[in-house]
């Protein structure tokens, strides 16, 4: 399938129809799917009578939006009205959602075609949806590895081809690191510039809304539809900013890249090597290179475990077989929660309601939640003093490319090292991409990431795109 | 301080009252009470997967006002996640302010004069309402519950006093003056029958003189002014009689049971939640600048105390102790302002007061809707002599049920009209040759058949005849 732009641009002058666009989404799907296991809920009548609206539109002579036409793979996060959403949780099984979340509104009145709902990791805990109550999806470049996580589905559904483009959420990296191991393009805006109504919340602070898809003009493209302030969400930015499509293909001349070694430390030798040339590739393209430590982050990936648990305690709290959901009857309100709970929720996010429960309990708070925070404090000054003498950072985005499926489900700690060099962005709330570049000495795609300050995210388009441009060509992105 | 028994009472009072705004604390949903279950409901107030809490500015508002109005300072503050599992609680946590509260250090000052300290007053969310259904009703041996969320979200403000309170009756003024404040303020309506007002008990006893705080037990759901009085009665003897017998006051939380007349052991401090606080993420700080803490204390109106002072100034200071309940009980009703109208037409504050106390109070909500003019029109008839005191009330009654209007017009249209000294003494000689036998007893000194006379000669001049006059022509003629 082509590019979003090219869909959009094809939709909009009436070369080609959203309906046909839509049927040849859903033709593929059914093709494939089977194997790779994107979605979780396929919305076929639903998306096609999406498309016949805008054809209409286009017949009447109206916009039919920026995105007119274009389908869209929607992580199982978000709220869609009368659909289900099921987080990946049996807990949620049946459950379907009387709003549509704010992203999703956008999508619709840009035009977007909502094709299907992706498989993730239960509650977004988890790098390689392999935490899925629905069972796993497997990489669209080798079935027998992992598409990473916790938007794995919407990444793969992105690499398949089934869609140029995917909504995710990053957490702690959620959208950058299966965005890294599928070779796709995915960026966590800052934290406020995409709204998180209707998106169901692990871990608060922390959790982002951003685009998934082919490469960077497209990622643009849908980050600006995306970006709008919500009075829904009172942590939603007021921000007027120009499209940042505007600005991607602006080059990088004379803008101060720092190569950082302390997002680099721990990766395997082959995708350092592909971070390395990537910097040499944005030196080639005019920007000034060089190395910077940021010590600091080696602390974000535990306060990360803390500070997320702990909020993830919080919101999970309500699934407690009252309201709607899955119940499993008891003698009382208090043994129905726990039966329900206890039958609901899978290992993992048991895992993290019991960490968070423990982190935030009298007695505890101030060793772990409370200390937590000031790492986390500290975390966000490393990163104003680098940004003191840098623009952006570069680094990579995960420490691998796809492991095997099956890999690290019985070993939690290596599971969490994925989100090492993500985990940063999201304590400061600093919008950041990963970006393919190449492959890895098993042929899989390896990421690198770029990151910005705040509300950076035209300079990370930028870089991004001169990232993409220096890269080798692959297999897959030829 | 101490009390006759030998034994210091110590209470500190946590009143909820639910503000009153159109809409819930963190959404759009009508604030209402008594709607059918579960209409004013949306996935915030549902806590449904996704929605998010959006800060109502005027419930802040009036919180801002509560705070002013208690003397509280005003500060930056924030939320909390309050943690606990419970069905009639959405979300399974509640928003509430916790170590940031938007009012504290405040005080209360109860009509006697004395002061109560307010350690602060915060901003939280309302729980929905469940009912048990079963057997009996109770808790313990329903069979299953239903819940309404139609509460789900209401704003709720809390207010926490000092432990500076030594009495029930001193509790009972508190939780008035403090109702009274609420209803000043607009923040409430003020009905503990609505549970608009909620109030828990900290209670414990220590020797009289003793430093140290006794162990304390909180009492719970007291919804009215005497539950709150018989339970700290209740109770205070509970742990007196405790201590005498040599046991230890065990620190837990207690029900009240109004029937019973007793409370009750609920949970110890052992059972005890652990509520893992920690700041609501959704929720951004709250600040309220200087501007608009002004524009809120200059939208305020005067509360009770200043308002019970300015009627006081206007009997001239010196207010008998009959009078001194009619002003309270005429600021409850909030009666105050028809008062001090008719005082400043000229009417005496004292027969503007005890019409306001007596006959207005009767009148509820429909004495609050009579215009000051047609009071103070009235009033002033009465003092010129056109009308009688016995007159007065009559065409007032007939005012409040119309909703005011002249009152000279309504007193014709009534037929009554001033009775001159001559025509008063005809009547009384009328009256008196139907009575014969009655009047040469009252000649004995039978002065219980005063009232025969005065009555007939009511009857007889259509309530124009003032009591007095009759009494005097009556005594004149026994000589």
């Amino acid at each position: 399938m082509s590019g979003a732009r090219e869909l959009a641009a094809a939709v909009r002058s009436g070369q080609r129809s959203a309906r046909e666009v839509t049927e040849e989404a859903l033709a593929a799907v059914a093709a494939r799917d089977v194997e790779l296991h994107v979605f979780l809920e396929v919305l076929g009548d639903e998306a096609l009578a999406q498309a016949d609206a805008v054809d209409g539109t286009v017949a009447r002579g109206e916009d039919p939006g920026p995105l007119a036409g274009v389908p869209v793979a929607l992580k199982d996060n978000l709220c869609t009205r009368g659909l289900p959403t099921t987080c990946g949780s049996r807990i949620l099984e049946g459950w379907r959602p009387p709003y549509d979340a704010t992203v999703v509104q956008l999508l619709r009145a840009a035009g977007a075609i909502a094709l299907g709902k992706t498989n993730m990791d239960e509650f977004a805990m988890g790098s390689s949806t392999e935490n899925s109550a629905f069972g796993p999806t497997r990489n669209p470049h080798c079935l027998e590895r992992v598409p990473g996580g916790s938007s794995g589905g919407s990444a793969a559904a992105v690499a398949a081809g089934f869609v140029p483009l995917g909504l995710g959420s990053d957490t702690g990296g959620s959208i950058r690191q299966p965005a890294a191991l599928c070779g796709v393009v995915g960026m966590k805006p800052t934290y406020g510039r995409v709204s998180r109504y209707g998106l169901v919340a692990f871990a608060s602070s922390l959790d982002q809304i951003g685009p998934i898809a082919g490469n960077v003009e497209d990622a643009a493209l849908l980050f600006d539809v995306l970006a709008r302030h919500d009075p829904r969400d009172t942590t939603s930015l007021r921000h007027e900013a120009p499209p940042t499509l505007d600005a991607v293909a602006g080059g990088v001349d004379g803008v101060r890249v720092g190569v950082c070694p302390d997002l680099i430390v721990g990766c395997a030798p082959d995708v350092a090597a592909r971070v390395y040339e990537a910097a040499e590739a944005l030196r080639a393209a005019g920007a000034h290179v060089e190395e910077i430590r940021v010590p600091e982050f080696a602390y974000g990936l535990s306060a990360y475990y803390l500070i997320a648990p702990a909020e993830a305690s919080s919101n999970l709290a309500r699934y407690d077989g009252v309201r709607y959901g899955l119940r499993v009857d008891a003698d009382n309100a208090a043994a129905m929660n726990t039966a329900t709970r206890t039958a609901g929720f899978g290992p993992e996010v048991k895992r993290r309601i019991m960490l968070g429960t423990y982190a935030l309990s009298a007695g505890y708070y101030d060793a772990y939640y409370a200390q937590a925070q000031r790492v986390r404090t500290m975390v966000v000054e490393a990163f104003e003093r680098a940004y003191a003498s840098v623009d952006v950072l570069l680094g990579a985005t995960a420490p691998t490319t796809a492991f095997a499926l099956g890999d690290k489900v019985d070993d939690p700690m290596a599971m969490y090292m994925n989100d090492v060099c993500t985990i940063p962005s999201n304590l400061a709330g600093h919008p950041a991409v990963s970006v393919p570049f190449g492959a890895g000495a098993d042929g899989l795609p390896v990421g690198v990431q770029i990151l910005a300050p705040a509300l950076q995210e035209a300079l990370l388009f930028r870089v991004a795109r001169a990232v993409e441009a220096g890269a080798p060509v692959t297999e897959w992105s030829a | 301080m101490s009390t006759d028994s030998g034994w210091e009472t110590v209470i500190g009072l946590e009143v909820h009252c639910e503000l009153a705004t159109q809409t819930k604390l963190f959404c759009g949903c009508r604030n209402a009470f008594g709607d059918e279950p579960n209409t004013n409901v949306c996935p915030v107030c549902l806590g449904l997967p996704g929605s998010l809490p959006v800060i109502n500015g005027h419930a802040v508002e009036l919180a801002m006002r509560i705070g002013t109005a208690l003397h509280c300072e005003i500060r930056p503050s924030s939320f909390a996640r309050k943690n606990y599992f419970y069905p009639d609680q959405a979300k399974d946590y509640q928003i509430s302010q916790y170590d940031e509260p938007i009012n504290a250090n405040g005080s209360l000052e109860l009509p006697d004069g004395t002061l109560i300290g307010v350690t602060r007053a915060h901003m939280e969310e309302d729980t929905g309402k469940l009912t048990h259904v079963g057997a009996s009703g109770r808790i313990n041996s329903a069979h299953h519950a239903l819940v309404d969320y139609n509460r789900s979200g209401v704003p709720l403000v809390e207010i926490v006093s000092e432990p500076d309170i030594r009495s029930a009756a001193q509790a009972r003024a508190y939780a008035s003056e403090l109702r009274g404040i609420l209803v000043a303020t607009g923040a409430s309506d003020g009905r503990m029958e609505e549970g608009s007002m909620r109030i828990d008990a900290n209670v414990s006893v220590r020797p009289a003189g003793a430093a140290e705080f006794g162990t304390r037990c909180e009492i719970k759901n007291l919804n009215s002014l005497r539950s709150l009085g018989r339970a700290i009665d209740y109770e205070v003897a509970r742990q007196i009689a405790l201590i005498q017998a040599g046991e230890a006051v065990r620190q837990e939380t207690r029900h009240w049971d109004e029937a019973a007349g007793r409370t009750e052991s609920m949970r110890s401090k052992e059972e005890a939640n652990d509520y893992r606080y920690f700041p609501e993420p959704d929720l951004v700080p709250l600040v309220p600048d200087a501007a608009w803490q002004g524009r809120v204390r200059a939208a305020m109106g005067p509360m009770p105390a200043d308002r019970r002072r300015q009627l006081s100034d206007a009997l001239g200071g010196s207010a008998s102790e009959a009078e001194i309940d009619q002003i309270r009980a005429v600021v409850d009703l909030g009666l105050d302002s028809l008062v001090m109208a008719a005082a400043a037409a000229g009417a005496p504050a004292a027969v503007a007061l005890a019409r306001a106390s007596n006959e207005l109070a009767a009148e509820s909500e429909a004495g609050l809707a009579l215009p000051a003019e047609s009071f103070s029109a009235l009033l002033a008839l009465e003092g010129s002599g056109a009308l009688s005191a016995t007159q007065s009330k009559t065409v007032l009654h007939v005012l409040v049920e119309r909703g005011g209007g002249d009152p000279a017009a309504l007193a014709k249209e009534m037929g009554f009209e001033a009775l001159g000294a001559e025509s008063l003494a005809a009547v009384v000689a009328e009256v008196i040759a139907a009575h014969p036998d009655e009047w040469a007893r009252y000649l004995e000194g039978d002065d219980k058949l005063t009232g025969l006379f005065t009555g007939a000669v009511m009857e007889a001049t259509n309530k124009q005849a003032k009591g007095k006059e009759v009494v005097a022509e009556l005594r004149r003629l026994r000589g």
